[in-house]
């Protein structure tokens, strides 16, 4: 069976929405910064004019992402799907607070 | 016991209960940093290194924190390792070493840089949402100049007793380092309701009081202080009296929060058997679990303008329908009171063109807004009309509506909305419920004519004190006018009352009044049919409702109505209450009871 690889190249992005009551604070951001970091693709966030590395705690904490806000997450590399599912999972779950 | 004056300080209770104990003053200036430039290379090595030991030191220091991590506080574990991160992060870490090499100088100079640059990536100082980001920031840094300054960060060493802790400010390391079970209450400076210490000492039922902005100077350790985590209160060296007051009243309370909240989920009936309706004000979604937990027979008012603020976009009609439906299913087969937008043109800022008003409680908001603003108020009906049809339960209610004509208009940019559903076959509610808030003076006026256009009247009592009294809550200089009591505002609720009644609709009261158990003979008297208040003053309220008598209340109000002051009329009720309802009262200081005190309380 053929198996389609993505090409490096590829960007893989996503479009999430921030419905913890607090937004991304230090406490989320450490977590999608762990999330992020344990895989190898690349991870941006953006929304608006801003565009942060996923996998730098202070760039995120500086993104402007209120309750309610879109955040659109870019990933490019080998594992970018896997790495946007288990971020998805991640805001699904609220980052484990209301 | 020494009888030198007790001081009173004032602060915000965020976590209500009593505490009474030993002070402990957490000891925590802020460090010197001391500027000094490198003399060699050998010198700039050696200073690296400081840094890394002092970072390592922290980083080992947060670990150890958080393995002994309070068990039922484990999720708050995660902003220590938020902390980690950001003591690695490279915009300070890599920042400081490479001050450091680079222009020679100090570690504590070079890290104090790196601190102020990474407040400017933050920028705007007057943005709460990002300040509160920044906290942790300096949390941090903090920890790593103490480290370089030789200051031990275990700061909150062995407590052998039970104290109340005072500190000018906690940081979340600090907190989590607190011998939980030792501490009977807390005293900071600095914070508000929603800084993390707060919520940690909601969560586990410590009496705390924060914004105080002195009492780490005038507290000592080992001075005897009572805290009231309530009225935000904290006594300190109490007289023999305050203290023997204040026993009394910890033991009470909490007996008795007990006992209430475990009736809360009865009705709330009188003693001579009438029912009022006890519903709950929420903003969000998530607020229904407290609500029901509470014992909350319906939602009497949702605030739905929450939904849509700190957004940059307007939410699609789609993310609406589908809170509107979640909340309506969750609460089913119980009533949920929609509010349309009830925003101030200020407010609007992100998606419509700012309007400057002088005067914006008398300029274009709510309802006049939306009239303004067709697209987005046809948008939310739509919304709101689909959302019902999922279980019948949602009633629409239009606010600050001052006449017939405005209200006409609302309706007929509702029946638009009906006939376009309508004719594109989208399921909505035929048969939704539509009401009113009264709560401009010239509503109470023409509410005989408003009646036969709706189905029910909502009394917002925030506001209609505002626009009866001219008294704007907000402005210091006429605070003091700001008066509950007022004939006026009763005699406008009772006509509210009469006429609807008269047209067979029932009222609702939903502003801060209804929420505070110190008006509920008040209410009843005036025969509303319900009162809608913040989840957590339920179970009070409906304490006192299920021990008044309706018709006794109905007496006192006609013996208050004949009264020509607020003052004779606050009088009047203070001695009625404190005498029949004892218990409930008495975890007041009686001489703290004036309504201005109560009123900051609700």
């Amino acid at each position: 069976m053929a198996v389609t690889v993505p090409e490096l190249s590829d960007i893989l992005e996503q479009e999430f929405t921030v419905t913890n009551k607090l937004g991304i604070h230090a406490r989320v951001a450490a977590q999608i910064v762990k999330v992020a970091g344990s895989f190898d693709a690349e991870v941006w966030l953006s929304r608006g004019n801003s565009c942060v590395n996923g996998k730098n705690i202070l760039d995120l904490m500086t993104l402007r992402c209120p309750f309610g806000s879109s955040v659109r997450i870019c990933a490019r590399g080998r594992d970018a799907k896997e790495v946007l599912r288990a971020l998805a999972d991640l805001f699904r779950s609220k980052f484990g607070e209301a | 016991m020494k009888e030198s004056a007790a001081t009173d300080i004032r602060g915000i209770g965020v976590s209500p209960g009593v505490a009474i104990g030993k002070a402990h003053l957490l000891e925590q200036g802020q460090v010197a940093i001391p500027f000094y430039k490198l003399r060699n290379g050998a010198a700039v090595v050696a200073e690296v290194e400081r840094f890394e030991r002092a970072v390592a030191e922290v980083e080992k220091d947060l670990e150890a924190i958080k393995q002994k991590f309070h068990p039922e506080l484990i999720e708050h574990a995660h902003i220590l390792e938020a902390h980690q991160l950001i003591l690695r992060d490279p915009q300070i870490y890599d920042q400081t070493i490479g001050l450091i090499r680079d222009q020679r100088l100090n570690a504590q100079w070079a890290l104090k840089q790196a601190l102020i640059k990474v407040h400017d990536l933050f920028k705007t100082v007057e943005d709460d949402y990002l300040r509160a980001r920044v906290k942790d920031v300096d949390d941090v840094g903090q920890r790593v100049l103490r480290s370089l300054a030789g200051f031990p960060n275990g700061i909150i060493q062995e407590i052998r007793e039970r104290v109340i802790i005072v500190a000018r400010d906690l940081s979340p390391a600090d907190t989590a380092q607190l011998q939980l079970e030792r501490t009977l209450g807390l005293v900071i400076d600095m914070g508000g309701r929603t800084s993390h210490t707060s919520i940690i000492a909601r969560s586990l039922n410590i009496p705390a009081v924060v914004a105080t902005e002195k009492a780490s100077r005038v507290i000592r350790s080992g001075d005897l202080v009572i805290i009231d985590g309530a009225s935000g209160k904290v006594i300190v060296n109490p007289t023999e009296a305050q203290l023997s007051y204040y026993y009394e009243v910890q033991d009470a309370l909490e007996n008795y929060l007990k006992q209430i909240r475990r009736q809360a989920h009865l009705p709330a009936r009188t003693l001579d058997g009438h029912t009022v309706r006890v519903e709950a004000n929420i903003e969000l979604l998530e607020e229904v679990v407290a609500s029901r937990d509470n014992g909350a027979e319906s939602i009497g008012l949702y605030r739905t303008e929450f939904f849509l603020l700190n957004r940059d976009h307007l939410p699609s009609e789609e993310t609406l329908y589908n809170e509107y439906r979640e909340l309506a299913e969750l609460m089913a087969p119980r009533s949920v009171n929609l509010r349309t937008l009830d925003l101030g043109a200020e407010k609007m800022t992100r998606w419509a063109p700012r309007l400057d008003q002088a005067n914006p409680a008398l300029g274009l908001r709510a309802i006049r807004l939306c009239l303004h603003h067709k697209d987005l108020f046809k948008t939310q009906l739509r919304a709101i009309l689909r959302a019902g049809a999922a279980a019948g339960n949602i009633r629409l209610l239009f606010p600050l509506i001052s006449g017939v004509g405005e209200l006409l208009q609302a309706k007929a940019v509702l029946n638009e909305v009906r006939e376009e559903l309508r004719s594109r076959r989208i399921p909505f509610d035929e048969r939704m419920k539509v009401g009113i808030m009264i709560e401009v003076p010239s509503a109470v006026a023409v509410a005989d004519l408003l009646a036969p256009e709706v189905d029910f009247f909502s009394i917002g009592t925030n506001d209609l004190i505002q626009y009866s009294l001219a008294i704007d809550r907000g402005n210091e200089h006429v605070a003091y006018l700001y008066e509950p009591l007022h004939p006026a505002v009763l005699r406008f609720i009772r006509q509210t009352v009469e006429v609807a009644h008269r047209a067979r609709l029932p009222v609702t009261v939903c502003g801060e009044m209804a929420g505070e158990p110190l008006y509920v003979p008040i209410l009843l008297g005036l025969k509303v049919d319900s009162m809608s208040m913040n989840p957590q003053a339920i179970p009070r309220v409906k304490n006192l409702i299920c021990r008044s008598r309706l018709e006794d209340c109905r007496h006192f109000v006609d013996t208050i109505l004949g009264m020509r002051t607020a003052q004779e009329i606050g009088f009047l009720l203070r001695t009625m209450v404190l005498r029949n309802f004892p218990e409930e009262f008495k975890f007041f200081d009686p001489d703290a009871l004036t309504p201005k005190e109560i009123f900051s309380k609700a």
